[in-house]
């Protein structure tokens, strides 16, 4: 029982402390279903929740009497509610604005539902409820539960992407009928809320194993029709890729250039972090030069130097950051670990310094960047805006993601992977290490390179502060959100990190502060990220080495008869 | 002809004096082992050729090539390989990429050739594979080519680790403790396994050994060292009677023992 009034007290603890650091009163003003729960409440909702969930989770699987259960989960959601209780009482009475702006009578108003002290039973009462339902969760069979958790995550996903999801819904008689039937001007009203629910709730029921029925009809096909089968899936996927910013509309479009810009980043970082083990804080700069090159190459500004098209320049930039790779990586060959992380760090903020520097700005144009870069015309095609770039950006990462793919498995990759595994007796295996951390840095600049150069076409100019140290943080924490060294964990985790805050823009101002959050429960659960590659899931979960070994142990008959036939 | 020639080597670390003025000749196709108490040297030594660490004073040549100042890489390539006291894997890598790592010297693909996937790179990386895949059976580890190293039990770890040092095709082998932790029937089959290296593949085998059934049942030539200096020489009976090395060895009845003398 002592294990749940902990839990109530961390739960209640992290409420107050999100109350007190502004997030739940920016996420107040998004209404998730039109008049019945903005995000601020449901932060709230989902951490009273949450406290029960956990504490119901901390009974023994043999003492799981329902009763008791549910007796943790509500005290462990008054606990969480009495903080929230105690923080209205006394939050109004000391002065707390001096260090947390955010305290306002409007925070307190909206944490006691506008009641001031007398919210407090409410409160207290709101929490007890919330935990026994989180607690009351635990004990549904998955049948029950995972149709309601579908239909619920639905629901509040719609309520909170409501704008979107009205821009997508805009054209054609189908959709707009579709969008009159569940979305107001204002949002997801109750009624759309309760239809979503509904429908996801059901399908969800139907498909409950029938997703493994579909895969073992699939395995079950001869080859010839499984190849036409996965055919047909990869172009239904292709087929959505390209149509995506045409449905989404510019906004979707824009976003989602930027996240591809981040995946050139990534791909190039993981290349020397994920593959070759070299930690590099400093990457922004090759994305910096890129950009850069192709600024004043094609510029039509103060500061053009040649009258380029971007076609030319691109190979000149990517050439040109993979020459700056190999130079950045010469003073630090002999460095390893911590000290890696602060030399590249401080080349990164070298190349900001130089683009920002007075002293050149003849050259780069100081602060004032470099204006006017045409965008890139094909064939009398102009990428004009994001649903044009789009496409140069999907183009560009698919061939930056194939050669990241190639390399990996060379000769190569080989040399990278024994580099991160054990630098001396990769040395010792003949590996020359000069040129393998050179190639690293220098065709993991190249990567990021080419995402600058369509930055700057992107954006018309380009300033130095675009390529502060923040950039660098927001790559290196895409790939390890995504799985070290992993391909597709790069685009995911762009999605994650890069994506999501830009689609929430309450979300954004609190960046870093989920950033955090995200990376610490990353590391506590899911430390191989959210697609990780084969290799980092075999490092990590030993205990399922089995799984892995299994196939191998089928192979061996293979081997043998290959033997058999070749001696 | 010896295939390893040191002259006058010293090597200190600060104060200590781990190797002092040694002279030593490896014949070719010999098994030659080094023996001496903790601290004598032996792997010090063994890290002096292979270049991970660089003497002070005098020279080390293999085939009449100087090895001063070149890098570990550099005397891999020339044809010298090791394996590791404690074991030293690539523990997250499958065994058989373990092995492809070690074949790196003689790959030529280059990285653009990679990301073409060109004809010659592809050959060259079937070829590979194959190699790959005899060594492992060579090693007796036939079928584990995709279990990670570090999963292998202790006397697997150690064969892998041959056979990594095999892939680079050298021609001189240095084993430190190739046994340490083994059973005297595992030792016995790690003696035959060493002899098969040098009748089959015609590689010189410079060895470190603690076990002395397996110094005297193998070698051919025993260098003993003590403080980093060279006190014996000789076949196994004319290292078990030197009154030197009884002595280095404690003089207690169990180096006594030991010895076999």
């Amino acid at each position: 029982m002592s294990a749940a009034l902990r839990t109530g007290l961390i739960w209640g603890t992290i409420g107050v402390f999100l109350s007190l650091v502004g997030m739940v009163e920016a996420f107040a003003a998004r209404q998730v279903i039109v008049g019945v729960v903005s995000l601020g409440h449901l932060l709230l909702l989902i951490i009273s929740l949450g406290s029960g969930v956990r504490a119901a989770r901390q009974v023994a699987a043999g003492e799981r009497a329902p009763g008791a259960v549910l007796l943790r989960g509500l005290v462990a959601g008054m606990v969480t509610g009495a903080v929230g209780a105690a923080f209205i009482a006394v939050g109004p009475a000391i002065n707390l604005r001096a260090m947390f702006i955010s305290a306002t009578p409007e925070l307190f108003a909206l944490l006691s539902f506008g009641r001031g002290i007398a919210g407090i039973p409410l409160v207290l009462g709101a929490g007890a409820a919330a935990g026994v339902l989180g607690a009351a969760a635990t004990l549904l069979p998955a049948v029950i539960a995972r149709p309601l958790a579908v239909g619920v995550t639905t629901a509040l996903t719609f309520g909170l992407f409501q704008e979107l999801l009205q821009i997508i819904l805009q054209e054609g008689t189908i959709r707009t009928a579709i969008k009159r039937l569940l979305f107001t001007d204002d949002g997801l009203p109750p009624r759309g809320a309760l239809i979503v629910f509904v429908v996801a709730g059901v399908l969800s029921a139907l498909l409950r194993g029938r997703r493994g029925g579909v895969r073992a009809w699939a395995a079950s096909r001869p080859p010839r029709q499984r190849r036409v089968l996965s055919a047909g899936a990869l172009v239904l996927g292709v087929a959505l890729v390209l149509v995506l910013p045409v449905v989404g509309g510019l906004f979707i479009a824009q976003v989602l250039v930027l996240v591809g810009l981040y995946v050139l980043m990534g791909l190039g970082l993981n290349l020397e972090v994920g593959f070759a083990g070299l930690l590099d804080l400093g990457f922004v700069a090759f994305f910096a030069i890129g950009a850069y090159t192709v600024g004043l190459l094609t510029s039509t500004g103060e500061h053009a130097i040649a009258d380029l098209s971007f076609w030319a320049a691109v190979p000149i930039a990517v050439v040109a950051s993979l020459i700056a790779g190999f130079l950045f990586g010469l003073p630090i060959l002999r460095i390893r670990g911590d000290y890696l992380a602060i030399a590249t760090l401080g080349f990164g903020e070298i190349i900001r310094l130089l683009f920002l520097s007075d002293a050149l700005r003849p050259w780069f144009g100081g602060s004032q960047g470099v204006l006017g870069i045409p965008k890139p015309e094909l064939f009398g095609f102009e990428f004009s805006g994001p649903q044009q770039l789009y496409y140069l950006t999907l183009i560009a990462s698919a061939f930056v993601a194939f050669v990241a793919a190639r390399l990996r498995d060379s000769r190569l990759g080989r040399a990278w992977m024994a580099l991160r595994e054990d630098e001396d007796v990769a040395e010792a295996m003949g590996i020359n290490l000069v040129n393998v951390k050179l190639l690293a840095y220098g065709i993991g600049g190249a990567m990021a390179g080419m995402g600058g150069a369509i930055f700057a076409v992107m954006l018309g100019s380009i300033f130095p502060h675009s390529f502060s140290l923040i950039i660098s943080v927001n790559v290196l924490a895409l790939i390890i959100v995504g799985g070290m060294g992993s391909l597709p964990g790069v685009v995911v985790g762009s999605l994650f990190l890069v994506g999501l805050p830009e689609l929430l823009r309450e979300f954004s101002d609190f960046r870093f502060l989920i950033y955090g959050a995200v990376l610490v429960i990353m590391m506590q659960f899911r430390p191989e990220g959210l697609w990780p590659s084969a290799a980092q899931q075999r490092e990590l979960h030993e205990e399922r080495a089995d799984i892995a070994v299994a196939p191998v142990a089928e192979a061996v008959p293979g081997e043998a008869q290959a033997e058999g036939g070749g001696s | 002809m010896p295939i390893l020639t040191s002259r006058k080597l010293t090597k200190r670390f600060g104060g200590l004096v781990a190797i002092s003025g040694l002279d030593l000749d490896v014949e070719e196709r010999a098994i030659h082992s080094i023996i001496g108490p903790n601290g004598a040297g032996k792997t010090t030594f063994f890290n002096c050729v292979t270049g991970f660490y660089r003497a002070e004073e005098g020279t080390i040549a293999f085939q009449e090539q100087p090895l001063d100042g070149l890098t570990p890489d550099r005397i891999t390539q020339m044809g010298i390989a090791r394996t590791y006291q404690n074991i030293r894997l690539f523990a997250d890598m499958t065994c058989l990429e373990n092995i492809l790592v070690g074949m790196h010297p003689h790959l030529r693909s280059s990285w653009l050739g990679a990301i073409a996937r060109t004809p010659g790179m592809r050959r060259e990386e079937v070829a590979a594979h194959e190699e790959a895949r005899r060594l492992l059976r060579f090693v007796d580890l036939r079928g584990k080519g995709d279990y990670l190293a570090k999963n292998l039990p202790y006397g697997e770890q150690r064969r892998l680790e041959i056979a990594r040092a095999l892939a680079s095709r050298p021609t001189l082998l240095l084993l430190d403790e190739p046994t340490a932790g083994m059973n005297p029937r595992e030792s016995l089959d790690t003696m035959a396994f060493i002899r098969r290296l040098r009748d089959e593949l015609n590689i010189t085998i410079l060895l470190i050994e603690h076990n002395m059934r397996v110094v005297m049942g193998i070698s051919e030539r025993i260098t003993v060292l003590d403080f980093g200096e060279k006190i014996a020489e000789g076949t196994a009976d004319q290292v078990r009677s030197d009154p030197r090395v009884i002595e280095a060895y404690l003089g207690t009845q169990r180096g006594v023992a030991e010895l076999g003398a």
